[in-house]
């Protein structure tokens, strides 16, 4: 079994968000850059299945982003992935979700992976896009936001539970597929600091768009959207504050929720 | 391409889903500045009762496709039946709820269809023979404004009480599509629902929520306190990081970046002190209500009511007080 990774480097989830000067993206000054956390899910899964199974052939981790994105791939490459392919040009930084999941597809359609694994969804753009469009394009089946995965003895299907409101969906489906990781699944292992330095020795193929085949009709059929810019929500008014003896304060709040802000 | 809105109204057991009728009341004010009709899409296996409330529910038309291959979710045969919709109504652009099922379903349609999408998207306008629309993003810690090609189909799912619900409205004809599934797409087979945490609802489909921190010292007192004002309100339970890593709630209560982000009406922490993390899961609800006894707690500069006072007293006279109100 093959097995393929889609990571993603982001902003620490405590980050404090400013605004670039541009007006266009966050000011990443100073900005501590982490392993999406749902990602993380994804590289654990794979560890686990290779440590569990004898038919675990190989772990590929995908990356794209700048060179320090490779700090995020080497996180994978420590936990256990064989090896990293790391995207790594302007262009295709410029494009939406949804043409970077064309190209994704583009470079690995011809890699024949049987489990595709990433995060639900990215804590920067929150966009959740990744997944389910590159098994689209790749005409995968894929099951989203799983909380528990199995595969067969026989390692040919999937079986997954899906976390829907209030209650889980249980999937299977034949390899090959996609499957994102949602909160539920075991957390990813801490990388020890000697697998971390054997990391640097695993092998990292840097691609440029140019290299991947069919990259220009790929992106061009699908997507198009620009973030025209990025902004801090508008502050929310200064709240009430309702003190003094309970019995009245409790009284004076459900006046106002049901009168003023008509909510119950 | 027409100008016409398509709206997915997405139906859970035979019943329209409220964010699903809000994105007609969306759809409507872009139609006016598109120019053209909206049409609202239903599918299911039986949804006559969800196929009667949306005709009822402002669209022009209504389109409904009705087969037992769609009585449960499948991303696959969802997609198949979406744009066989997409593709009888030729709309300019399509919306659906930004829900489990919508953020699963949308990226394969638009990848299929070559369109664009936008997730979650908090405001929506039509200008220039283009959308644009704005989304949080950072968790809410900041907001995107996103633009569109104007010369490709354009998809976007809205977040949950963004947009208020249609004004009832005279019923409206229904035809039918029918369905037919797409050579693979019976690879994906839905076993079947496991139902999580029992009678209480998730905190992902309550307009109201009631959660506890740390503060609440134990499960016990969750039971005792939070549950009962949860109930009167018909709201769910929601819980801070801390008090499910304490044990006192499951995390599939949990609220906050690394759990479930909500935007209810009513959002009411108790002993909540509100970490970044937590306020990056529930800082988009409409109106917030903290109970702290720290008026300076990071909770307050959210909240729109803050009560400085202790939970364990306010707890049952609001309990009390709701109750008495019904």
């Amino acid at each position: 079994m093959k097995i393929l990774l889609i990571l993603r480097q982001v902003p620490d989830s405590t980050t404090a968000i400013k605004i670039a000067p541009s007006g266009a993206d966050i000011d990443r000054a100073g900005v501590k850059m982490v392993l999406n956390p749902f990602a993380e899910f994804a590289v654990e899964l794979a560890q686990h299945l290779r440590e569990t199974r004898k038919d675990v052939q190989q772990i590929t981790a995908l990356i794209a982003g700048p060179a320090k994105a490779a700090e995020a791939l080497q996180v994978a490459l420590a936990v256990g992935a064989d090896e990293g392919i790391h995207i790594q040009d302007d262009s295709f930084d410029q494009l939406d979700e949804l043409q970077q999941a064309a190209a994704i597809a583009a470079l690995v359609r011809p890699m024949g992976f049987d489990l595709i694994v990433a995060g639900k969804q990215e804590i920067d753009l929150d966009s959740g896009q990744t997944g389910p469009a590159l098994a689209e394009a790749l005409d995968l089946p894929h099951v989203g936001a799983v909380t528990k995965v199995e595969i067969g003895a026989e390692g040919k299907s999937l079986k997954a539970n899906r976390r829907i409101e209030g209650a889980e969906e249980i999937f299977s489906t034949p390899l090959p597929c996609v499957a994102t990781c949602e909160k539920g699944l075991p957390e990813m292992r801490y990388p020890s600091l000697p697998n971390l330095m054997k990391a640097k020795k695993k092998p990292i193929r840097v691609v440029k768009t140019a290299e991947i085949e069919g990259y220009a009709g790929a992106v061009d059929r699908v997507g198009g959207t620009k973030v025209a810019g990025v902004e801090l929500p508008p502050p929310r008014p200064p709240g009430k504050v309702i003190g003094g003896d309970p019995a009245a304060a409790v009284k004076e709040l459900l006046r106002l929720l049901r009168e003023e802000a008509k909510v119950i | 391409m027409t100008n016409d809105i398509l709206v997915f109204v997405e139906q859970r057991s035979n019943h329209a889903l409220p964010a699903g009728l809000q994105c007609l009341t969306a759809a409507r004010v872009l139609a006016g500045q598109t120019g053209g009709k909206v049409i609202a899409l239903v599918m299911g296996g039986a949804i006559d009762a969800a196929v009667a409330e949306t005709s009822k529910a402002g669209a022009d038309r209504v389109i409904a496709i009705r087969d037992a291959g769609l009585e449960r979710y499948s991303a696959t045969r969802y997609r198949t039946a979406l744009c066989a919709a997409i593709e009888n109504a030729k709309p300019r652009i399509v919306l659906l709820a930004a829900s489990f099922l919508g953020r699963d379903l949308a990226p394969r349609v638009a990848m299929r269809l070559g369109a664009q999408l936008a997730t979650d998207v908090t405001e929506l306008q039509f200008a220039g023979g283009a959308l644009s629309i704005r989304r949080p993003v950072y968790n809410g810690k900041a907001n995107a404004k996103v633009s569109f090609k104007a010369d490709r189909l354009a998809i976007a799912s809205i977040r949950a009480n963004t947009f208020a619900p249609p004004a009832a409205a005279a019923a409206v004809s229904v035809e039918s599509l029918v369905f037919a599934a797409a050579p693979g797409d019976d690879r994906l087979n839905n076993e079947g629902v496991e139902r999580s945490a029992g009678e209480i609802k998730d905190v992902t489909e309550a307009d109201i929520i009631v959660s506890g921190g740390r503060s609440l010292k134990s499960e016990e007192n969750f039971k005792q306190y939070i549950f009962p004002l949860a109930q009167a309100l018909d709201a769910a339970v929601g819980a801070s990081r801390a008090a499910c890593d304490a044990g006192y709630q499951p995390h599939s209560r949990q609220v906050g970046l690394t759990g479930k982000t909500v935007t209810p009406k009513l959002y009411i922490a108790c002993g909540i002190s509100g970490a970044i993390q937590h306020l990056a899961g529930m800082r988009g609800s409409k109106v917030i209500v903290a109970i702290n006894t720290d008026k300076e707690a990071p909770i307050t500069k959210v909240a729109d009511y803050t009560l400085p006072l202790d939970l364990f007293a306010v707890l049952p006279l609001m309990t009390e007080a709701v109750k008495g109100m019904r």
